[in-house]
């Protein structure tokens, strides 16, 4: 029975984990997909943390944070789509820019505007995410098996909720619609887009849209539902791990929700762990946990698991001909 | 906008281009510190007062700007083979370790200049062999070098925190960092050198590894320019298929120009270990390696761009310390900002003045002509 509730805990606290690294990355997903690559998931979803913290402490409201967290999500993907589209730049440079512009500008604008070390102020109940029950948990708990399976669903943020609800959203985005076709086909052959008549620049930029306005919501989640309230660097790499799970996935929708699902599980299982140690295994370095993200992805990169192949024309800035 | 760029003046190209750029970045840095409720001007003049102003200033500027020195050269020899090694950062942790077991093996047993050798080979071997594997998974499996070396990045700082709290601390230690070196293992500082202008160093750790740094930088000149390997590595960073046309290995040269951009990196961790805390601690590199990258796109990649580059980021360092004493908002963290908007401006978005400048001076090259013509004419 203690086995059974310490799963029941670690697939709660996965769950938990997962959202935001989800939702970072069916945004580098979609901005991916139609050529741009992004490594600045990080900064985007740490400035989103930021925006929606403080937008939901000075206006006491939940919604208000999560369009302010959009809001400077969207206009950071603008930056990186002004660079790599419109000015040619490089794809990685602008990334680690705006990783950088965010990581500096939440701690000063931070401190300058709330003076707590660079938190925003503690959120109260009514401006930020409540979790949501299900209906019937109670009545349906006393069921052997499902009972525990349906209390499992029951009572995350509505933003979990969406988070997995856009798993299948973006695959028929992606692969059900003439945008995402399109989309598809601009990050493989742009020149193709472009003899059809069809702009790649305003295409591009609507992916990139998209990747700004998911990051928003990842963000959102992790001051605003996850914690009560912004803490500076809260994202503590998350956007890379995101990004390792979009590799990890190779570039599929579905996959990204188990990658990100297994990323969250390591995450969990190392906090769970520390100094318990494993049946059969032993005593495995906490260190080593966090690190298997990481190394699982080179691995897949180095093509000894399957192989990772990006979209073709990703990195490269798309010229015209005359 | 698919014309490509005409050529510009050298002074433009070279000199206003990247002065344009930069004091655009400065400009947006400005408007933060605006944003945080302070006087730009004010925080600007307070930062060159904390950088320049006193001995012990200039010789924190120069500590930090040894750092940035190495990092931005590991990211520009890289840069020059068409690579982008972001992974300075792991790279100059592990590298640390090479420099610790040097100094732990021999500062009992030898004065510091038997010492330093062994520490830079040190650092050098186990900065180069954190860059092997990204190095070799680019090469032989076209596994993206960008995404390997972040991931390393990640690696490498969960390894560190393991070896230093697993076996690396004294026994009996709580605190996660090596023991303290003794007389072999601390590098003298540069005293004598700032005495020569009349400033006292006072408690600055302003060391010897400043005088490798520039060394390293000389040599990086020779290799990139006067070299055959050089010539190669730019030969394949400028055009990969020109260069395997040309018969040069291209596997072989990225695997060289990583190792040789990691033992850069690697060398960085000298200057704090050796030079100022005499001991390896957590975390020692503090965003030296990224601080690289920005340093080498405003550098142009060039030795001689790289060095006062590293310095302007070794005053932001210095100087954003000092102006948090003022002005309590503005912490060192807004160097972060800076270095974000300078890689911003000076790299993404480099060609943003291009065109205009570029019409700017054909409309004064065929204003001039004409003028030239009427003259003549008369």
């Amino acid at each position: 029975m203690e086995f059974l509730s310490t799963l029941s805990v670690l697939a709660e606290s996965t769950i938990r984990v997962s959202v935001p690294l989800i939702l970072a990355a069916l945004a580098g997903l979609f901005s991916e997909r139609s050529g741009i690559f992004d490594i600045g998931l990080e900064g985007k979803m740490l400035a989103a943390a930021f925006a929606g913290g403080a937008a939901a402490a000075v206006f006491q409201s939940a919604l208000m944070g999560l369009a302010a967290a959009i809001a400077v999500s969207v206009f950071l993907a603008l930056v990186h789509a002004f660079a790599s589209i419109t000015e040619r730049g490089n794809q990685i440079v602008s990334g680690v820019a705006i990783n950088f512009i965010a990581l500096g500008a939440t701690v000063i604008l931070g401190q300058a505007w709330f003076e707590q070390g660079g938190r925003t102020p503690q959120l109260e109940a009514g401006s930020r995410f409540q979790t949501v029950e299900l209906p019937f948990v109670e009545t349906l708990s006393a069921v052997p098996v499902l009972g525990p399976i349906y209390d499992l669903l029951s009572g995350h943020f509505l933003l979990t909720y969406f988070a997995f609800l856009m798993v299948p959203f973006s695959w028929w985005v992606l692969y059900r619609t003439r945008f995402g076709l399109r989309l598809r086909a601009v990050g493989e052959n742009p020149g193709a887009v472009d003899t059809a008549g069809i702009s790649v620049t305003w295409l591009r930029y609507r992916a990139v849209i998209c990747c700004g306005i998911l990051c928003g919501f990842a963000g959102a989640y992790l001051s605003m539902a996850m914690t009560a309230g912004f803490v500076k660097g809260m994202t503590a790499g998350k956007g890379f791990i995101a990004l390792a799970a979009l590799i990890f996935a190779k570039w599929k929708p579905v996959n990204v929700m188990f990658a990100c699902l297994l990323f969250g599980f390591l995450d969990a299982l190392a906090i769970r762990m520390q100094g318990n140690p494993l049946p059969l295994i032993g005593q495995v370095p906490v260190q080593l946990m966090q690190a298997l993200p990481y190394i699982l992805t080179v691995i897949l990169l180095a093509g000894f698991i399957g192989k990772a192949v990006p979209p073709k024309a990703g990195g490269v800035p798309y010229v015209k001909e005359r | 906008m698919s014309v490509p760029y005409a050529k510009l003046p050298a002074w433009v190209d070279f000199g206003l281009i990247p002065l344009l750029n930069l004091t655009v970045a400065f400009l947006f840095a400005g408007l933060v510190v605006l944003m945080a409720g302070e006087s730009p001007v004010r925080a600007a003049i307070l930062m060159v007062e904390g950088a320049f102003g006193y001995g012990e200033g200039v010789g924190f500027t120069l500590y930090y700007a040894t750092n940035f020195i190495f990092t931005g050269l590991a990211v520009a020899v890289a840069f020059h083979c068409g690579l982008f090694n972001i992974g300075g950062e792991g790279q100059a942790y592990v590298g640390g370790l090479g420099v610790s077991l040097a100094c732990l093996w021999l500062d009992h047993l030898v004065p510091w200049y038997i010492t330093f050798p062994f520490a830079i080979l040190g650092a050098a071997l186990f900065g180069a062999g954190w860059a092997l594997i990204p190095a070799w998974l680019q090469a032989k499996r076209g596994s993206h070098i960008v995404i390997t070396t972040i991931m390393f990045n990640f690696i490498a700082s969960s390894l560190m925190v393991y070896l230093l709290v697993e076996t690396l601390k004294p026994p009996g230690s709580m605190a996660p960092h090596t023991r303290a070196f003794a007389e072999g293992g601390q590098l003298p500082k540069l005293d004598w050198l700032l005495a020569l202008f009349g400033l006292d160093i006072g408690g600055a750790p302003f060391n010897v590894s400043f005088l490798l740094a520039l060394v390293a930088a000389f040599l990086v000149w020779v290799l990139i320019w006067r070299t055959r390997l050089g010539y190669e590595i730019r030969t394949t960073g400028a055009s990969p298929k020109a260069a395997s046309y040309a018969g040069i290995p291209q596997a072989r040269i990225i695997i060289i120009t990583m190792l040789i951009s990691g033992a850069l990196a690697g060398m960085m961790a000298i200057n704090p270990i050796m030079g100022d805390q005499h001991r390896m601690q957590l975390d020692f590199v503090t965003g030296a390696g990224f601080v690289g990258i920005a340093v080498a796109l405003m550098g142009r990649s060039h030795p001689a761009g790289i060095i006062p580059a590293a310095i302007l980021f070794g005053m932001l360092y210095q100087g954003g310390a000092e102006i948090s004493f003022e002005m309590p908002n503005i912490s060192r963290d807004m160097i972060v900002i800076i270095q974000g908007l300078v890689i911003l401006f000076a790299g993404a978005l480099e060609n943003m003045f291009r065109p205009a400048l570029t019409v700017f001076f054909a409309n004064l090259s065929a204003l001039r002509s004409t003028d030239r013509a009427l003259e003549a004419g008369e």
